[in-house]
């Protein structure tokens, strides 16, 4: 079983390939059928091998299918890399997405573009497989930007509107910030290492350089910009709250499963670097702590339920990063799995919540339906919870490892507690006044709604609701992979230090609570207060990095264009076409259409030439 | 017997020539042009002849039949063009088809 | 037969000269005649009896009566004459003879130091034939296909 593996992105592709072959012409029964089946076969395939490889104790497996392209020395194969960090990874992929396969076929149940949609969500999902499953950085990098431009795809998918179109662009280009950063880095990586075989790599990269030497230092930076692009972190996390243009089921995938998961897994798996780069793997918990926090402020002030969720995913993944930072490798993973399983949850309880309202987006125009959709209810209520790290919902065991890590952290430990425990505080706020806001509080009228949900969107939702609650009980197999990252071993924390990580979410809930539900604070008296209302007006922008880096980078960048309209270059060419255009005309003109005229220049041509003859 | 010199009768093929040329560079009426032209066509076959002469071969001779089938045709199809030409637009003018007018 | 040929030589370049000025066409076709004659006599007077007769028989003969059947039918007038008069003024005369003009001093010039006499001994029907049948039989049939050519695109082109 185990020799199927390249069976797992397969499946997906093959769907992908018969639904644009098809170009949409299949009834919907089917396109559900190849859509969601593709990516069921290839999760049950999923568990078999993870069954299989368990069983067998190895560390890790390779399968070659075939040689990719040979160039004298530079062979890269199509061979696929199983071990733990994978089989996770792989795991959640085909089994979130699966999930989200099967509630999209309820959800795009109206959208002219069925086919189109599961299309672009299979290749996805393949890509994602490619991404975690190649054994060499060029594989890797080939599921890199497969998923970059599934992306794409999908978020600019109702491309009728041109902010769809404008959002998938931004997330395209900036995401392409980072990729190239990782080009690089596996240009140097290559030409240093002379490998793309990333467990060859890693052993040589081991060898050949010592601890803080520049080339790691330069390599892991390099990687770093590719996984903080893919990632959504700072400074390059502005894409993904307008990636939320897609329909919710992407926003899910991308969130949940793929994509921004993929710069977790791209520092994990080769963090042998990062650990030979300690500034940069400091760096690593800084960006992500920066991005908690800012992402947790951010999430405050939004109003757009889709929004709150993708600052909170921005807010969860600068958790991964602070693990990652702190070498806290398998907390890092295992926080990406409970991640994916109750931001699954959160997002597509929200897609049902907005099909519920006719696409509505406002948190603050729903209101009291908690009684109308009690599926979407309960999702919200344990997601929330696992996401504010309530203790035995899932959330709560990754973050308590993560958090205890960065405590570990020799130097800045404790900063990087604080920081995450505050993190984890305004976690509480925003993930509980979501609910309070949507489900209690005061009616907007939505007595009459119904919940829309047939059986293929509360399956998922119930089997994610399990996952999101006791998904904290599963051991992922990662000892064996991060065997060398074991330099954090269980120091002895102290009672307080457990009680203030669990108090914190509970404060923050507490907070939000007295704003949002017994309004014992007035939100709108707070926002009188000047200071107060141009904070909120700054993190609402997303603390105006948008503006910023319209600024920085995109006016002065439309300013050259401007004023290099008549580009430099362009004039070369365009003296020679209106040189070419000159002659043509003082040629035309010599087309009298007269025939003695022709005949006469002849004449004078003959004469001419003979004269040549004479003379010379 | 008395020897014509050879340059003599080259020169009243050129003069032949550019007398035929001075015809197809002046006039306007398509038909003189065509005239004009078969006296180009006479002119190079005299000077075929000519050399044929000078050496006592027959080559220059059988070159000239060449030139008189070409001048065949070309007078079959030129006059059927002008013929064309005539029911089209009503003139032999060559002036007048200046269509081509780059 | 030198007194023929510088006879012959001059009735030709006049009556040529007759063909360029002339304004009446059928005037202009006898002088064409007239001058294709003259070749033919240049060519008997060089040698060549069977090409002149030729020259009197077809080009003289066919071609000019197919002009004439032509001009017939074009049904050209008293008008066409008085236009001819009007097209032919100075100023279009002097840059195509001035054109000429050059071309034939280059000739004469390019002829300066040509000093061979040609004794005109008679090549007759014998040898062109021979020649004709022997190593030009290709060019034979391919003026052959020339000319079934050119009766296929007249008789196209005259049709109605």
């Amino acid at each position: 079983m185990q020799d199927l593996i390249w069976l797992l992105p397969t499946f997906p592709l093959l769907g992908f390939l018969c639904l644009v072959l098809t170009g949409g012409s299949l009834p919907r029964k089917i396109v559900a059928v190849i859509g969601a089946g593709s990516v069921g076969l290839s999760f049950l395939s999923a568990v078999l091998i993870a069954a299989q490889f368990l069983a067998s104790g190895e560390d890790y497996f390779v399968k070659e299918v075939w040689v990719w392209m040979a160039v004298g020395e530079f062979t890269p194969g199509f061979n696929f890399y199983l071990d733990g960090l994978s089989l996770v990874m792989m795991l959640i992929i085909t089994g979130v997405g699966f999930l989200i396969h099967l509630y999209s076929t309820g959800f795009m149940a109206d959208d002219p573009a069925y086919s189109r949609f599961f299309a672009y969500m299979n290749l996805f999902v393949a890509a994602m497989l490619m991404l975690v499953l190649g054994d060499n950085l060029l594989l890797l990098y080939l599921g890199w930007e497969g998923v970059g431009l599934c992306s794409y795809l999908l978020i600019g998918f109702w491309y009728e509107n041109p902010d769809n179109g404008y959002a998938a662009r931004k997330a395209f280009v900036v995401t392409r910030v980072g990729d190239t950063a990782m080009a690089i880095g596996l240009f140097l990586l290559f030409t240093q290492l002379g490998t793309l075989n990333i467990q060859d790599m890693l052993g040589a990269a081991q060898q050949q350089w010592a601890i803080g030497s520049p080339l790691a230092i330069a390599a892991a930076l390099l990687l770093l910009g590719g996984a903080v692009g893919k990632s959504a972190q700072l400074p390059l996390q502005t894409w993904l709250p307008d990636a939320m243009a897609g329909p919710t089921p992407i926003s899910a995938l991308i969130h949940a499963a793929t994509m921004v998961t993929a710069g977790v897994y791209l520092v994990a798996r080769t963090h042998v670097l990062f650990e030979l780069a300690p500034t940069v793997q400091m760096l690593v918990a800084f960006v992500g702590l920066a991005t908690l926090l800012m992402a947790g402020f951010t999430a405050m002030t939004q109003r757009d339920i889709k929004r709150i969720l993708a600052y909170s995913t921005i807010s969860q993944i600068g958790y991964m990063f602070l693990a990652l930072g702190a070498g806290a490798w398998s907390a890092a993973v295992f926080h990406l799995m409970t991640h994916a399983f109750f931001k699954a949850l959160l997002f597509l309880a929200a897609g049902t919540v907005i099909l519920s309202l006719h696409h509505e987006h406002d948190i603050f125009k729903m209101g009291g339906i908690r009684k109308q959709l009690p599926i979407a209810f309960w999702s919200f209520i344990i997601g929330s919870a696992a996401l504010a790290a309530l203790p035995f919902t899932s959330g709560f065991y990754s973050k308590d490892e993560i958090l205890l890590a960065a405590l570990a952290v020799e130097g800045p430990g404790l900063l990087l507690w604080i920081g995450g425990v505050i993190g984890a505080f305004f976690t509480g706020i925003y993930s509980f006044r979501l609910v309070f806001v949507v489900f209690f509080g005061d009616s907007q009228g939505h007595q009459e709604v119904k919940e829309e949900a047939g059986w293929t969107m509360a399956a998922p939702l119930m089997l994610l609701m399990v996952l999101a609650l006791l998904g904290g009980w599963i051991q992922v197999p990662l000892d064996a992979v991060f065997s060398s990252g074991a330099g954090h071993e269980e120091a002895p924390v102290s009672l307080l230090v457990h009680a203030v990580m669990i108090a914190a979410p509970f404060l923050g809930i507490g907070v939000s609570y007295l704003f949002f539900m017994s309004k014992v604070f007035d939100v709108d008296k707070l926002m009188a207060n000047p200071l107060a209302s141009s904070l909120h007006r700054f993190w609402f922008s997303g603390w105006g990095m948008d503006a910023l880096y319209q600024r920085i980078f995109v006016n002065p960048f439309l300013y050259l264009a401007r004023i290099n309209r008549n580009d430099l270059i362009d004039s070369f060419y365009a003296l020679l076409v209106s040189i070419t255009r000159t002659a043509h005309l003082m040629l035309a003109r010599t087309q009298t259409g007269y025939l003695g005229w022709y005949a006469l220049s002849m004449a004078a041509g003959l004469v001419l030439i003979i004269s040549l003859g004479v003379m010379l | 017997m008395q020897s014509i010199p050879i340059e003599h009768g080259l020169i009243l093929a050129g003069v032949l020539f550019a007398l035929g040329l001075v015809g197809v560079l002046t006039r306007r009426n398509i038909v003189f042009v065509l005239m004009s032209l078969e006296v180009m066509l006479n002119a190079s076959g005299l000077a075929f002849v000519v050399a044929s002469a000078r050496w006592g071969h027959a080559d220059g001779q059988v070159m000239f039949l060449m030139i008189l089938t070409l001048a065949a045709a070309e007078v079959a199809v030129g006059l059927g063009l002008i013929i064309q030409m005539y029911r089209k637009f009503k003139t032999v003018d060559i002036d007048v088809l200046s269509e081509m007018k780059g | 037969m030198m007194i023929l040929f510088y006879i012959a030589g001059t009735v030709a370049v006049v009556s040529t000269v007759g063909v360029i000025v002339q304004s009446n066409i059928v005037h202009a076709l006898i002088y064409l005649i007239l001058s294709l004659l003259a070749v033919a006599v240049v060519f008997f007077s060089l040698g060549a009896p069977f090409v002149a007769v030729l020259e009197a028989i077809i080009y003289a003969g066919a071609i000019m009566v197919l002009f004439l059947f032509v001009i017939m039918m074009l049904n050209m007038g008293q008008h066409t004459i008085d236009q001819e008069k009007t097209w032919m003024a100075a100023k279009d005369w002097a840059l195509p003879a001035g054109l000429a003009a050059i071309l034939l001093a280059q000739l004469l010039y390019v002829l300066r130091d040509f000093q061979v006499d040609i004794v005109p001994n008679e090549v007759g029907v014998l040898e062109v034939s021979a020649l004709l049948f022997g190593p030009y039989v290709l060019a034979v049939e391919l003026a052959s296909i020339l000319l079934l050519a050119g009766l296929v695109s007249a008789y196209h082109l005259a049709k109605k």
